[in-house]
């Protein structure tokens, strides 16, 4: 609860700190807030509290994602040198979008009434629908825009005529209430609750981009700032997976023979089209947002799983993804920028001019790619634990296997490009402070995470 | 404690050699390649031959929560596999000298790196664990291959990557199944998996799962299309890593995790697997005479021997097994010392291609003679180590199935052929341009060659030295299999 208030307070500092001439102090302190936010958060572990007449509870569950989040924004932030580089007018209102926006992703983990989880999809969805258009003067960033704010604005009336039909037929809004709701009609329920249940599903599928509601994901993506690309493949999809997962446990696990087949399919077509689709892609930033969508499709494989070890696998593959993620796309954000062009070839010869930057970028690739020594591994390998539990599914896991084979068949393409292609006239990537020191961080946290996974897959 | 130095040292050294810039990083990679052998070599001296588990153990949880260990330790076949691998490491990295690799502390330590992950998968007592190593064991030596191998390495080496994970992938599920089928909190010990009594069913779909992990490793008829291409492509060295060593990973796997996991599941494969691998034999042996280009040629005999290596422990007799455990080691020197004699000729004449080389005993005899003997080991002569192993691993075909015995022991003739119009074409006959002036060994390659054709000799006058070492391993490994 802290960190929502501290997040928007800082939100709003940080917007006046903006009037200032210097803008080289508004990045150092958003950092500070950030960490501020993130110490201050823990704070509340083990001490769970319902807030606003039981609408918000922080438990561990919630802590958890909220500390998560917080730290892939805190790790994401040093990529936007670019802006202050450039000496960019609206750098303070990013930092303050960023900053409400992880306030609607944190109302997401914590939500205990599906008014605030309404509330906090849309707090986060309209700081993206802005920050996706914020490149004012290209085309493609206004088209992804576009995009973006035209089918969220429809799935998210699909999500809320779902929240509507679910209250017509239990007569509650709070999620508990709807799970004790199913239980005292033996999970037997009117269509309309199946309807509602229905468009809920859609409606939070699309936020995660899984198949078939993952259309906009490669164009928005695409067309969008790398640097907030990367805090919708990582933020919104973690709020929004954990937001699903929460949802699922707590007001519809009884209805889970009603769900469960909705939802097998819908995570099948995301692994198969997540995969497929990166493969013929030709541009790096293209397969990123695919790569994203097959990420969905893994974590949706946790939640299906839906026994005692899926919300620790949720967590895990979140801070593996994020953390792989976030230094995927701030490197490409930087070789796109320097280089101009954001096609595999782009980073040739990158071992060459910038061992560091390769270096970080093929760790992150094999992390994606869930090769050992990585956090990815790990993150696989609690998903498929988890899924295993019921031996009935283990088809699942052979389709999900086949498919990460096929992944890395794209990840490695980029390192391919950077350590046995020539250079060329590519000449050598200015890396600010922050950014280098962010990016040896996160190369040794998942290194740490792929040797001692123990440090984060059983705090919850 | 051992076990455990044994592990960390290559990767501790290859830290250190990673920031030695120059050449001089080859030499600090030898010697530490060296002290790694020398810690093998005492850790006979700890080692109880009489008896078949696993000793100089060392366990201490990895992932508490979920039951999974760092568990290491080593049994006889262990043993040797890890004396295999430290013997012919500083022998590799001592092969290099002769060349200029650009950023060489990045070569060789990878090269150490890789060392500890081949040492891992053959003492990890865990699966997961053993997971772990098996790929770790592969990045270093993809990247070996890729960055540093001929002009068509860059798709050669992406196939052999992506065909190897796609089958681990499949031993991983496989693990996670089992791993679940274990009572209580689960846990991914050996011994646990040991005592999973699994219904037939159940076993015969794992089996394809580990399987497949293995036969692509080996590699086995018919996943052996990465293996020509690759062994071609890449720098010698990574070859020699490949062929000599990651090669055993494949069988040491079949051994330690599908055999007596799956007893059930292996009794109704063998056959099909016995008929594959002696397809390979003969199928692998016939493109080796048509090959001219020596890399390939050598690539193909190694299809042919490692499908009799597999034919005999499928066999699941101890004549078989104990062939297995011996021609890894023998199969493991004959091929590094085989490729290692290309490379000097290709070194030398730039060209590999049987038909425009010819004469060259008149200038180098002492690299006649160390060739002759090599392969005449690779062709199973008596005295040498290679009829040793083949010796025993045919009885145990034999004793399974006259008929299969007979055309796996095709391997013998075809092989003297391939080797032996190879050795001809290569040294005798008249001289070509490129040998005319052919200059015989030098200092630094006689050091490679000899300890190689010591061992020739060691292993085929003396198996009992090796046998002695495996044998109760594999009486423990038999009996855990018929139990």
């Amino acid at each position: 609860m802290t960190s929502i208030i501290l997040l928007s307070v800082f939100g709003i500092v940080n917007l006046f700190v903006g009037f200032m001439k210097s803008r080289k102090i508004l990045m150092p302190l958003a950092l500070l807030f950030l960490v501020v936010v993130f110490g201050v958060n823990l704070l509340s572990w083990n001490e769970t509290q319902s807030y606003f007449n039981n609408m918000l509870t922080m438990d561990n569950y919630a802590v958890a994602f909220t500390g998560i989040m917080t730290l892939t924004t805190l790790l994401l932030l040093p990529f936007s040198q670019r802006y202050v580089d450039e000496n960019d007018s609206n750098l303070a209102e990013y930092y303050s979008l960023l900053l409400f926006s992880l306030v609607g992703a944190i109302m997401m983990v914590s939500y205990e009434n599906m008014i605030m989880l309404f509330v906090g999809i849309e707090i986060l969805s309209v700081a993206m629908y802005v920050l996706a258009g914020s490149d004012k003067k290209s085309l493609r960033s206004n088209e992804a825009a576009l995009k973006y704010l035209l089918m969220g604005a429809f799935f998210t009336g699909i999500l809320l005529f779902g929240i509507v039909l679910i209250y017509g037929a239990t007569g509650t809004f709070n999620i508990t209430e709807i799970g004790a709701a199913q239980i005292a009609t033996d999970g037997v329920m009117s269509s309309m609750f199946t309807l509602g249940l229905l468009m809920l599903i859609i409606g939070i599928s699309f936020k995660i981009s899984a198949a078939p509601f993952h259309f906009w994901t490669p164009d928005v993506y695409e067309g969008a700032p790398t640097f907030f690309t990367a805090f919708m493949s990582t933020v919104v999809k973690t709020a929004g997976v954990a937001a699903f997962f929460k949802l699922m446990t707590a007001a519809f696990a009884a209805s889970y023979a009603i769900w469960f087949p909705t939802l097998i399919a819908i995570t099948v077509l995301t692994l198969v089209v997540g995969n497929i689709g990166a493969v013929v892609q030709g541009s790096a930033k293209r397969m990123l947002a695919y790569s994203s969508i097959s990420h969905a499709g893994y974590l949706l494989m946790s939640l299906i799983a839906f026994n005692e070890n899926s919300d620790s696998s949720i967590l895990f593959y979140s801070v593996a993804y994020s953390t792989a993620t976030v230094a995927a796309f701030g490197i490409l954000q930087m070789v796109a920028h320097q280089r101009g062009g954001e096609e595999y070839a782009t980073f040739n010869g990158l071992g060459k001019t910038n061992p560091l930057l390769a270096f970080a970028m093929t760790v992150s690739m094999l992390s994606l790619a869930g090769i050992p020594l990585t956090a990815g591994f790990f993150a696989k390998f609690f998903v498929f634990t988890a899924v295993a539990q019921d031996a009935s599914l283990m088809w699942l896991i052979v389709v999900a296997v086949v498919l990460a084979a096929v992944g890395i068949y794209y990840y490695l393409r980029v390192v391919i490009a950077m350590y046995m292609q020539p250079a060329g006239n590519y000449e050598t990537i200015r890396v600010g402070s922050f950014a280098s020191f962010m990016l040896i961080f996160i190369t040794i946290l998942t290194i740490l995470l792929g040797i001692a996974p123990a440090l984060v897959s059983n705090i919850i | 404690m051992i076990t455990a130095l044994l592990l960390f040292w290559p990767a501790l050294a290859a830290l250190l050699v990673l920031l030695i810039k120059g050449e001089s990083a080859k030499k600090v990679a030898f010697v530490a390649a060296l002290i790694e052998f020398a810690i093998a070599v005492f850790a006979i001296s700890g080692f109880d031959a009489r008896s078949g588990s696993a000793q100089m153990a060392l366990t201490f949880p990895w992932v508490e929560s979920a039951g999974i260990s760092f568990s290491i330790g080593m049994d006889g076949i262990s043993l040797l596999m890890v004396l295999l691998t430290t013997f012919l490491v500083p022998l590799i990295v001592l092969s290099s000298f002769r060349h200029e690799y650009k950023n060489p502390n990045v070569f060789y330590a990878l090269i150490l790196f890789m060392q500890t992950g081949l040492v891992g998968v053959f003492v990890a007592l865990d699966a997961f664990l053993f997971y772990f190593f098996w790929e770790v064991a592969l990045i270093p030596v993809y990247f070996i291959a890729a960055v540093w191998g001929g002009e068509r390495r860059i798709q050669v080496t992406f196939k052999f990557f992506v065909y190897t994970i796609f089958g681990s992938l499949f031993m991983l599920a496989a693990f996670v199944y089992l791993y679940l089928q274990t009572p209580g909190t689960h846990t991914s010990d050996i011994n646990a998996f040991y005592q999973l009594a699994l219904d037939s069913g159940t076993q015969s779909w794992i089996f394809w799962f580990l399987f497949i992990a293995f036969a692509i490793k080996m590699p086995i008829f018919p996943f052996h299309t990465w293996q020509p291409d690759t062994y071609t492509e890449s720098p010698t060295q990574a070859t020699m890593l490949l062929s000599g060593i990651m090669l055993k990973m494949g069988i040491y796997g079949v051994l330690r995790w599908l055999l007596p996991v799956v007893p059930l599941g292996v009794s109704q494969w063998a056959e099909l697997v016995l008929i594959l691998s002696i397809i390979g034999i003969v199928y692998a042996s016939v493109i080796a005479i048509r090959q001219r280009d020596l890399k390939r040629l050598i690539a193909y005999s190694s299809i042919a021997h490692v499908g009799l290596i597999a034919a005999g422990i499928f066999t699941l007799n101890e004549q078989g097994l104990q062939g297995g455990v011996i021609q890894m080691l023998s199969h493991g020197i004959n091929v590094v010392g085989l490729f290692f004699i290309i490379d000097i000729i290709f070194s030398r004449t730039k060209t590999r291609e049987i038909t425009s080389l010819g004469g060259i005993t008149q200038n180098a005899k002492a690299l006649s003679i160390f060739f002759m003997i090599l392969l005449l080991g690779s062709v199973a002569l008596p005295l040498t180590n290679g009829f040793v192993g083949e010796f025993l691993l045919l009885s145990g075909v034999f004793q399974y199935n006259n008929w299969f015995g007979a055309v796996a022991g095709l391997t013998i003739i075809l092989g003297a052929v391939y080797m032996l119009r190879m050795f001809q074409g290569v040294m005798f006959g008249t001289k070509s341009e490129v040998t005319e002036n052919f200059a015989d060994l030098t200092l630094n390659e006689k050091a490679v060659l000899i300890p190689l054709v010591v061992m020739v000799f060691w292993i085929g006058l003396f198996p009992n030295t090796f046998l002695s070492i495996s044998e109760p391993a594999v009486i423990n490994l038999l009996s855990i299999i018929n139990r």
